[in-house]
C-alpha cells in the first residue's frame, strides 16, 4: 500500500491556485451557482459547476445509477475450492470421538492439524492463511461440562504453533512457549476437564500472538453445561447440551467474526462472519421463524480493539462467555465483544413476518467491508 | 611502424552490403534463440523463493460525474495483475473494469464504480489485488470532472490568455522604453532576462520531476525528464546554430519557444488541477501571477532591441510564448497523466536552457572585453534582479 500510494495528480501549487482563477473567469457559470445552499462557502467550487450538473451541489451525485445497493463485492468465492463453507460451518460442529474413562467419565478426544492454506476470503482476494484442520475459522470444538478432554495436535505447518484453550487447565496444558507450542513436524496431546462450561475459544498462541491470530489460528470452543449439575435450570441446560431432543428444537448457529489484513500494514481489509466477507449476504441464513435462534458468537478481529453484533427488527438475550444460564444482558439489539471476547445470543422470530433480516456489526467501517449478512425467515418446513 | 598504421585501415577488408547484412543478422538471430531457451528450459527456475509477484498499479487518471467515479489505472507489475475488489472510503462497492480480466504489465484499465460522491469532500478509493495487495488513491476534493464542452473550454481559454498572453503582451510593450539604452542598460536587460530564464529552468525542472514521481515505474520518470530535456536542448542548439547562432528577431523567437513550452506545461498543471478539483484563487492572486510573468515578455524584448522588427512580430511573439498556455489548459483538463505533463515541462526545461546559452553568448558577443562586462554592475544586477524579482513574485502566487 505503501510504496504506491501515489496520487494520480499532484500539480504544482502555482496551478492549484490557478485552477480557482477559471472560477473566476467563468463568472457566468458562478452566477447559477450562487443559488445554491453552498454558495457562500464553496463559491470557487461551484464556479467549477460544470454544464451538465446541476446548481445544487447536494443533488449533483446522486443521480448515479445504482447508487447505495451497489455497496457489495464483486463475484462470489469458490468455498469448494477453499474447503469450507460459510453456510455448512454455521451448524458443524466438531463433537470428536468419545470414549468411556475406567471411572465412568466420558473421554472425547479430537484430531487437529496445523496446515498452512491459501484461502479465499473475499470474492477474488486471496489470503496465505494458517489453518487448524485447514479451515478458518478452525472447528467448533463442543464437549459437555465434565467430559475428559484429549486434544491430538499436529503442526504441519511452516512455523511453530499451538492450541492454547480458554477453560481451566494445567500450566502444562496451556499452548504457550514451553507448555505445547510445538516445531512444524512435531505433535502435542493437551487433555484437561471440560469446564467451565460457556462459550469458549482456542487459538494459537505462538509468538508473534498478533499474526498467528490473524492469519487463521482460532476456532470456537464450546463447553455444553451437564443439566444433572444445575438442577435449577435443568430446562435452560438440556436446551443447551447439544444432542438432546430439547437442543434439537434450537436452531444453533457458529458464528466468528474475523478480519483479515491483506496487505499486512496492521489494518484490516476484510471483515467477515466466518471468514468470507459478504458471505451471508449472497447466501442468507434460512431461519425457520418457529424454532428459537441461538448463536454462539466469538470475536477475533485484530487490530481493532472491538467488533459488535447488531441484530434488525429484533431483540435477544445474551450471555457473556455462556457461562450462565440467565442472560447477562436482557432485551438489547446490540453488544459488543473484545478481542477474544464471546457468548451466546438467544432470540426468535416466531411473532415476525417472514422475510429478510439483517445483522452485522454496527461499526459501519466493518458492515461495509463485509461483515454484514441476512437472516431468510420463512414459514416452519413442517 | 605510422606507415604501417596508416595502410591497415585502406586494407581493411570491404564486404557487400549483403554480405554485411547477413552478418547483422548472425548475432541477431542467435540473440532469438538464446532468448527462446532461457524462456521455455527457464534455468532461472532455482531463483524462485516463493515470493509474491511485484505489483504496482498507478492512477492516472480520475473522472468524477453524474455516473460515479472512473480511474484510468496502469499496471507495472511483474505478472499481470488482478483487481479483485475496489473499496470506496472503507466500503466495497460494485465494480466494473474495462477492459476486463488481468490487467498486463504496461496496460491500462477503466475503473468504473457507481459510487454517489459528495461535492467538495474527500474520497479514498482502495483496489485490493487478489493477492491482498491495496492501492490506495485519494480524491482530495470532489468535483465533476470537467468535460471538453464551450462552458467549459471558454473559461479555461480565458484563463490560459490571463497566465500566458497578457503577461507576454504586457512584457512586450516594455520594447518601446527599453529601446536606446547604452551598453550598459543593454547587459543589465539580457541577463536580467537569463536570470528570469534560470529562474524558470530550475522551477520546470522541480516540476518535471515531481510529475515523474508520480508516473508509472515503467516510465523511469526521472530518467525520462533528464534524458527529454537534454535532447530538446541539444535539438534546439542544432536547429537554432544551422545558419550561425541565432540574434536579434530570431533569438527572440527561440526565447519564445522555450517560454511557450514553459507556458504549454503550466496549462497542463492548471488543467490537471481542474481535473484533480483543485481550486480556490482571489484576486490578489490572479494579480501577483501576472506581475510573476510579466517579466517573460521584457525577456523576449531584449535581444532585438538594436534590431528594427516589423509590428506583426510582436503579436507572433505573444501567441507563441503565451498561447500554449490555452492549449494546455484544454488539454491537461480533458487528457491528463503525470508522465505526459513531465515530458512536456522536461522538453521545455530544455528550450529554456538553450535560450540561456544563446543570450548567454549574445552577452559575451556584444562585450568587447568579456571579462570586464562579465563582472560588471550592470551584469550583476541584471542577474540578480531577474531572480530576485521572479522569486519574490512568486512568493504570491506558491502557498
Amino acid at each position: 500500500m505503501q510504496e504506491n500510494d501515489t496520487p494520480a495528480v499532484n500539480p504544482g501549487r502555482r496551478a492549484v491556485l490557478l485552477g480557482g482563477l477559471v472560477s473566476a473567469g467563468g463568472a457566468a457559470v458562478m452566477a447559477k451557482g450562487a443559488l445554491s445552499q453552498a454558495a457562500p462557502a464553496h463559491g470557487a467550487m461551484v464556479g467549477h459547476d460544470m454544464s451538465a450538473m446541476s446548481a445544487d451541489p447536494y443533488s449533483a451525485p446522486v443521480g448515479h445509477v445504482g447508487g447505495h445497493g451497489d455497496m457489495m463485492t464483486v463475484g462470489v468465492v469458490d468455498h469448494a475450492a477453499n474447503g469450507f463453507d460459510p453456510t455448512a460451518m454455521l451448524t458443524d460442529w466438531y463433537t470428536g470421538t468419545t470414549s468411556t474413562l475406567a471411572d465412568g467419565r466420558t473421554l472425547r478426544t479430537f484430531e487437529i492439524e496445523a496446515i498452512d492454506k491459501e484461502i479465499e476470503i473475499a470474492p477474488g482476494i486471496f489470503f496465505p492463511a494458517w489453518t487448524y484442520n485447514g479451515r478458518v475459522p478452525g472447528p467448533a470444538i463442543r464437549a459437555t461440562e465434565g467430559e475428559r478432554l484429549r486434544i491430538v495436535f499436529k503442526n504441519f505447518g511452516s512455523h511453530p504453533h499451538s492450541m492454547h484453550f480458554h477453560g481451566i487447565h494445567s500450566a502444562r496444558m496451556d499452548g504457550v512457549p514451553g507448555a505445547g507450542l510445538i516445531n512444524p513436524g512435531e505433535e502435542f496431546t493437551y487433555e484437561f476437564d471440560a469446564k467451565p462450561f460457556g462459550c469458549h475459544l482456542y487459538h494459537c498462541h505462538a509468538l508473534p500472538l498478533k499474526r498467528h491470530m490473524h492469519k487463521g489460528m482460532y476456532g470456537l470452543f464450546v463447553i455444553d453445561p451437564d443439566p444433572a449439575r444445575h438442577p435449577e435450570h435443568a430446562v435452560a441446560a438440556k436446551s443447551r447440551q447439544f444432542g438432546t431432543p430439547e437442543n434439537a428444537q434450537w436452531q444453533e448457529l457458529a458464528m466468528v467474526m474475523n478480519a483479515f489484513d491483506t496487505n499486512f500494514d496492521g489494518g484490516n481489509e476484510v471483515y467477515a462472519c466466518n471468514t468470507v466477507g459478504h458471505a451471508y449476504m449472497n447466501a442468507p441464513i434460512r431461519i425457520d421463524k418457529s424454532r428459537p435462534v441461538r448463536i454462539y458468537l466469538l470475536n477475533v478481529t485484530e487490530f481493532d480493539p472491538i467488533n459488535s453484533f447488531h441484530l434488525h427488527a429484533n431483540f435477544f438475550d445474551y450471555y457473556d462467555q455462556g457461562t450462565t444460564l440467565t442472560p447477562t444482558l436482557k432485551t438489547v439489539d446490540l453488544i459488543t465483544q473484545c478481542q477474544a471476547q464471546r457468548g451466546i445470543i438467544e432470540f426468535s422470530f416466531a411473532e415476525h413476518e417472514t422475510g429478510l433480516y439483517m445483522f452485522h456489526a454496527h461499526q459501519s467501517e466493518f458492515t461495509e467491508l463485509g461483515w454484514v449478512g441476512h437472516f431468510d425467515v420463512v414459514e416452519p418446513t413442517a | 611502424m605510422t606507415e604501417m598504421g596508416t595502410q591497415s585501415a585502406p586494407n581493411a577488408p570491404r564486404r557487400a552490403p549483403l554480405a554485411r547484412f547477413l552478418l547483422v543478422l548472425v548475432p541477431l538471430a542467435l540473440m532469438l534463440v538464446s532468448f527462446v531457451w532461457i524462456a521455455s528450459l527457464d534455468p532461472l527456475r532455482s531463483f524462485n523463493n516463493g515470493a509474491p509477484p511485484v505489483e504496482a498499479l498507478t492512477v492516472e487518471r480520475t473522472v468524477l460525474d453524474q455516473s460515479g467515479l472512473q480511474l484510468l489505472v496502469r499496471a507495472g507489475g511483474s505478472e499481470p495483475m488482478v483487481i479483485a475488489q475496489v473499496q470506496v472510503d472503507d466500503a466495497y462497492w460494485l465494480f466494473t473494469q474495462v477492459p476486463a480480466g488481468p490487467i498486463a504489465r504496461g496496460d491500462t484499465a477503466w475503473i468504473r464504480i457507481s459510487y454517489p460522491w459528495v461535492l467538495g469532500e474527500a474520497h479514498l478509493v482502495n483496489m485490493v489485488t487478489n493477492t491482498g495487495t491495496a492501492f490506495e488513491h485519494e480524491i482530495a476534493l470532489a468535483l465533476p470532472t470537467p468535460r471538453a464542452t464551450v462552458n467549459q473550454l471558454v473559461p479555461q481559454a480565458i484563463v490560459g490568455a490571463i497566465v500566458g498572453l497578457l503577461p507576454v503582451a504586457l512584457g512586450l510593450m516594455f520594447f518601446p522604453a527599453m529601446r536606446g539604452v547604452g551598453p550598459a542598460g543593454m547587459n543589465f536587460l539580457l541577463t536580467l532576462t537569463i536570470g528570469l530564464l534560470a529562474f524558470l529552468l530550475i522551477d520546470m525542472t522541480n516540476e518535471a520531476l515531481e510529475l515523474a514521481a508520480e508516473s508509472a515505474a515503467l516510465f523511469q520518470g526521472s530518467a525520462m525528464v533528464w534524458l527529454a530535456a537534454l535532447a530538446s536542448f541539444l535539438l534546439l542548439m542544432a536547429i537554432g546554430r544551422w545558419r550561425g547562432a541565432p540574434v536579434g528577431i530570431a533569438l527572440a523567437f527561440y526565447i519564445a519557444l522555450g517560454i511557450g513550452f514553459h507556458n504549454f506545461g503550466e496549462g497542463l498543471a492548471i488543467g490537471a488541477s481542474f481535473a484533480a478539483g483543485s481550486a480556490g484563487l482571489g484576486t490578489f492572486l490572479v494579480l501577483g501571477f501576472a506581475l510573476h510573468n510579466v517579466t517573460e515578455g521584457i525577456g523576449i524584448a531584449a535581444p532585438m532591441l538594436k534590431a528594427r522588427p516589423p509590428l506583426w512580430t510582436f503579436p507572433a511573439l505573444t501567441l507563441l510564448a503565451g498561447g500554449p498556455a490555452i492549449l494546455g489548459m484544454w488539454m491537461g483538463s480533458l487528457a491528463y497523466a503525470p508522465q505526459w505533463s513531465a515530458l512536456a515541462l522536461a522538453i521545455g526545461a530544455g528550450a529554456i536552457l538553450q535560450v540561456i546559452v544563446e543570450v548567454g553568448a549574445y552577452l559575451l558577443r556584444s562585450n568587447p572585453d568579456r571579462q570586464a562586462a562579465l563582472f560588471s554592475p550592470a551584469v550583476m544586477a541584471g542577474l540578480i534582479s531577474g531572480i530576485g524579482f521572479m522569486y519574490v513574485t512568486a512568493a504570491f502566487i506558491k502557498i
